[in-house]
């Protein structure tokens, strides 16, 4: 068998999986889309081992671990998305914006450097 | 010890006495009198005992060198001559005076303690500048008095006059010493040290290359800090400082460090004809400018301050005919009557309670409320105007005679142009002399009007010192034969001709002044006569506010009054108001048309604000818009340019995961690609 | 589905429109199963009803296991068909579910970002797919022989060279169990659910 198919068909299905972690919005389905990018990986290692006919059989092994591995991420992932859920109310992922900067001032800013600064500006 | 081992300790024990007073001036307050007199005091005694052994025989010469400087060396040494030994004995004996008289005037000052380290320091420099034999460390001495004429001028830095007058002495004073440097530089590049003995030595041989230009440009120099025409302009500021510093300026040190100077290296300036020429000019217009100009003050400081100046010209004159014995005679007079006139002059002023001459010709009996300081200042205003047989007579003689030697051409050392300018100069201000010396003592001393306050006795620092001043006031003249030997032998004695021509000149301006005085009082009695016959001549006049005598005559009132309010931060005690009125001015009528420019210096404070400050603070405008327009625009542009950046990429800053992940893997991927195509391309090639 | 779907089908057609290849039946089955793995991913990540996304994912990782099965991987297609389609598509259901996921059309399934992701996934497809077939145009697998991928010699490879790793992997699945169970933990409700919000403000 000529080896571009599972090759062609691996990149094409990280590819897809690449697009849902980028484009969808609920986080489970981001984990869907990430499930998909592992098993395009889980491919290429066990059509390589094949090719190659290692005797170690590396290729599949770590495709097992991978699997396993891939397990114990959704478990953990599902995990980490339910308890956002319970304290946001939400799974959505771009609505999680803690890490930006803020634009107003708060009162609590944490090193008050946001806050100077956003003042100079006004008065400049 | 030896007498080179006394000489360092002449300057070396203020100096000491100086810096423990800045140190422990602050913890220890209770040492602060006798860390300013004793050093003084030791100095004094020290420098006579150095003057004894002298005995204005050899130069006494010693020198040791720190560490190698080059090729110009620069050697800690000492030349004591009799010119050294002499002015010596005089600062030392001066900054005495000054020291006993500053714990009285000044004992009521918190700054008392830096105020006397700061004279200490002073003195140290002066004597410094006297007995060293090599030009660098004399500029050191030189530049370090001209720092502490600037804090102690300020002194009184509460006040807007003391700031500036220090800002002043201190600018103008720098202003003569930039070219003086240049002058020393171009000196010791001709000789080939700054060694004073080399100098004249290399002199001597004919060795110098540029003697006019280095004269001249030494001359600046000796110009700013001997106040002598153009760069006067300080001193007569200057006295916003307290007396007894413009005692010390003035009689001792740094005014007469220029004169000094000169008299040190007068060959060479002798060694250019034009030089002296320059200097006989610059002081035939200084005497006689400040003659003119201390007729018209009212502030008794800045009278005695332009007479200091024109008594400098006389000095300067001597030197310009090539006679320093007769400069450094002068100098020593000068410097023991001018001590005398300032710290008496402090004495009338705290008992007046003002500056003002105007003020003090209001008030009667000013002279039996301080009899010491009135007796002594007849002394020291008889020295001054030169009458026989006060020290003030001989000093002056011998300068006339110098001049008139020149100008007979009997001398090789001067041009006889300067012998007859110094001569007809110093004629003409020993007129002026003596009729502003009669100005003041009659205005002063023989004032009608209100009876001067009652201040008490004044403490017995300051009328002792007073005393003691009157004694080389009173007798240094006689001394002029044996003096003289420990010059260059010139005779110092006055001959018929110039004794004739100066003390006619002096007893013509002393009576002019006196006649005039008379009708001027006359009419200005009569004149609050007519005016205000309401209080009914009561003598309780002074309890009355001066409205009712400013009502008397409206215009000249108020035009003195203004002219009458000098600053007088040193005066602490209240004084009653004192009233105005017409006073009697016998320079007003002297000087005529002249008095209102003489007043005012001959407008040539203002002439270099034309000259000189408004084109710096053009140029210091211009500078500031280019700072502000200009190069400040680079620098906000250099801010804002990365903080416009800042914002545009702060926006990227969303906070959206995705996007953060997005772009990181387009990154990615536009590197993968471009590895792959480099990749490809380089296996290509 | 629209988007990748033209671009696979001339990639493929332009993989065997060749004539170096005589395409063999097991690589016909695996282009046909390919495709509609690949199909069912596309669905899985653009569909808008959240739960139809899990299951067509069922498809798209089932259609996987039969592509092992056609390289002859046999135990590694059952470990993926039990793993995958049998608990992780459970648990990723019971993740939708108990986020109150909604059932049927949802218009905002997607973010904002689909644009720039669209951009580059594609981009990113394209220049994988032709390093890929730039590196291997000229490589076959020889899938006869001795079997590679059956459960006995998988045992034999795992249990006695990979024993180790297979240890330590038991220990990981180990700690992900025991940290899903404390990150899904209700009764630490005092702690965990006042303390993000009080940061918040």
């Amino acid at each position: 068998m000529h080896l571009a198919y599972p090759a062609v068909l691996a990149a094409l299905l990280f590819c897809t999986g690449l697009y849902g972690v980028l484009a969808r919005r609920n986080a489970i389905l981001v984990l869907m889309s990430v499930e998909l990018m592992l098993n395009a990986v889980n491919l290429n290692l066990v059509a390589f081992d094949v090719w190659l006919r290692d005797a170690l059989h590396a290729g599949q092994a770590l495709t097992l671990f991978t699997i396993a591995i891939a397990a114990a991420e959704i478990g953990i992932g599902l995990a980490i998305v339910l308890m956002v859920y319970r304290n946001r109310g939400t799974s959505d992922v771009d609505r999680l914006r803690d890490t930006a900067e803020r634009h107003e001032p708060g009162p609590d800013t944490p090193d008050g450097r946001p806050a100077p600064n956003h003042q100079s500006e006004v008065t400049a | 010890m030896s007498t080179t081992t006394l000489a360092v300790l002449v300057p070396l024990l203020p100096f000491l006495g100086a810096l423990a007073g800045l140190l422990l001036g602050r913890s220890a307050p209770g040492f602060a009198r006798p860390l300013a007199v004793l050093p003084a005091l030791a100095s004094a005694v020290l420098a006579v005992v150095v003057a004894v052994r002298q005995g204005g025989g050899e130069p006494i010469v010693a020198s040791t060198q720190l560490t190698p400087t080059g090729s110009v060396p620069i050697d800690l040494a000492l030349y004591l001559d009799g010119f050294a030994v002499l002015v010596a004995v005089l600062v030392g004996v001066v900054a005495t005076c000054v020291q006993l008289y500053s714990t009285a005037y000044l004992r009521e000052d918190p700054r008392y303690p830096s105020y006397a380290a700061l004279v200490s320091l002073f003195t140290s420099a002066m004597l410094l500048v006297v007995y060293s034999g090599d030009l660098m460390v004399l500029l050191v001495g030189w530049e370090v008095m001209g720092i502490c004429s600037y804090f102690l001028v300020g002194h009184y830095w509460e006040t807007e006059a003391a700031r500036s007058a220090s800002l002043k002495a201190f600018l103008v004073t720098k202003l003569g010493d930039v070219p003086f440097l240049i002058g020393l530089f171009a000196l010791a590049t001709d000789a080939g040290s700054f060694r004073i003995t080399k100098i004249l030595d290399t002199v001597a041989a004919g060795g110098l290359d540029h003697p006019t230009l280095i004269a001249l440009l030494l001359l600046a120099g000796v110009a700013g800090k001997s106040a002598q025409f153009p760069l006067h302009t300080w001193l007569p500021d200057a006295m916003a400082g307290p007396t007894p510093v413009s005692a010390l300026i003035h009689a001792a040190t740094m005014v007469a460090a220029g004169v000094y100077f000169v008299a040190r290296l007068l060959p060479v300036f002798e060694a250019s004809q034009a030089a002296m020429v320059v200097m006989a000019v610059m002081a035939a217009v200084t005497m006689v400018g400040s003659g003119l100009a201390a007729l018209a003050q009212d502030d008794i400081k800045r009278v005695l301050a332009y007479s200091t100046i024109g008594q400098l010209g006389y000095m300067t004159g001597a030197l310009a005919v090539g006679d320093r014995g007769a400069a450094v005679f002068h100098l020593l007079s000068h410097g023991a009557f001018k001590a005398l006139l300032f710290l008496g002059a402090g004495v009338i002023i705290h008992a007046a309670g003002t500056n003002s001459l105007a003020a003090m010709s209001r008030m009667d009996g000013l002279s039996q409320r301080i009899p010491d300081a009135f007796w002594t200042m007849t002394i020291a205003l008889l020295a001054l105007a030169a009458i026989p047989p006060f020290a003030g007579f001989f000093s002056k003689e011998a300068v006339l005679v110098a001049a008139e030697h020149a100008a007979g051409g009997h001398t090789q050392a001067a041009p006889s142009a300067a012998g007859w300018l110094v001569l007809v100069a110093g004629v003409l201000t020993a007129l002026l002399t003596a009729a502003y010396a009669a100005r003041l003592w009659l205005m002063a001393f023989r004032g009608r009007g209100a009876a001067a306050p009652d201040h008490g006795k004044e403490p017995l620092a300051m009328t002792g010192v007073l005393w003691l001043l009157a004694i080389p006031s009173l007798g240094l003249g006689l001394a002029a034969g044996p003096i003289a030997d420990w010059f260059d032998g010139n005779g110092l004695t006055p001959t018929p001709v110039t004794s004739v021509l100066g003390t006619g000149a002096a007893a013509v301006g002393a009576v002019l002044t006196y006649a005039l005085w008379q009708r001027a009082a006359a009419k200005a009695a009569t004149a609050p006569a007519t005016a205000t016959p309401a209080p009914g001549a009561t003598l309780a006049a002074a309890d009355q506010p001066p409205a009712v005598a400013a009502a008397v005559s409206a215009a000249t009132a108020a035009a003195e009054s203004a002219a009458e309010t000098p600053e007088v931060a040193e005066v602490a005690h209240e004084h009653p108001a004192v009233p105005a009125g017409p006073a009697a001015d016998p320079g007003r009528a002297l000087l005529g048309p002249l008095h209102r420019h003489a007043a005012d210096g001959f407008h040539l404070d203002a002439v270099y604000d034309r000259l000189f400050v408004r084109p710096v603070r053009a140029a210091a405008s211009l500078v500031r818009f280019l700072d502000r327009e200009v190069v400040d625009t680079y620098v906000s542009g250099a801010g804002a340019g990365p903080r416009l950046l800042g914002s545009l990429v702060r926006r990227a800053q969303t906070g959206n995961v995705q996007s953060y992940l997005s772009a990181l893997l387009a990154g990615a991927v536009v590197l993968a690609i471009a590895t792959a195509v480099l990749a490809n391309v380089n296996a290509g090639s | 589905m629209s988007d990748l779907t033209p671009a696979a089908t001339t990639l493929a057609a332009a993989a065997t429109g060749h004539g170096f290849l005589s395409p063999t039946g097991v690589e016909i089955a695996f282009l046909l199963v390919g495709l509609a793995t690949l199909g069912a991913a596309v669905v899985t990540v653009t569909t808008k009803q959240l739960v139809h996304a899990a299951l067509w994912l069922v498809v798209a990782l089932g259609g996987i296991a039969v592509e092992y099965l056609l390289l002859t991987a046999e135990f590694i297609a059952w470990v993926q068909v039990l793993i995958y389609l049998g608990s992780v598509v459970v648990l990723l259901l019971f993740g939708l579910m108990l986020t109150k996921a909604p059932i049927g059309r949802s218009p905002d399934a997607d973010s904002n970002n689909r644009w720039v992701a669209l951009g580059v996934a594609l981009v990113a497809a394209a220049s994988l797919v032709w390093v890929v077939v730039d590196a291997f145009r000229t490589t076959w697998i020889d899938l006869d022989g001795p079997a590679q991928g059956s459960t006995k010699v998988s045992g034999e490879i795992l249990f006695q060279h990979w024993v180790l790793p297979f240890e330590a992997l038991s220990v990981l699945l180990l700690a992900a169990l025991i940290g899903a169970i404390v990150l899904s933990r209700r009764d630490a409700v005092a702690g965990p659910e006042d303390h993000p919000k009080g940061q918040q403000r």
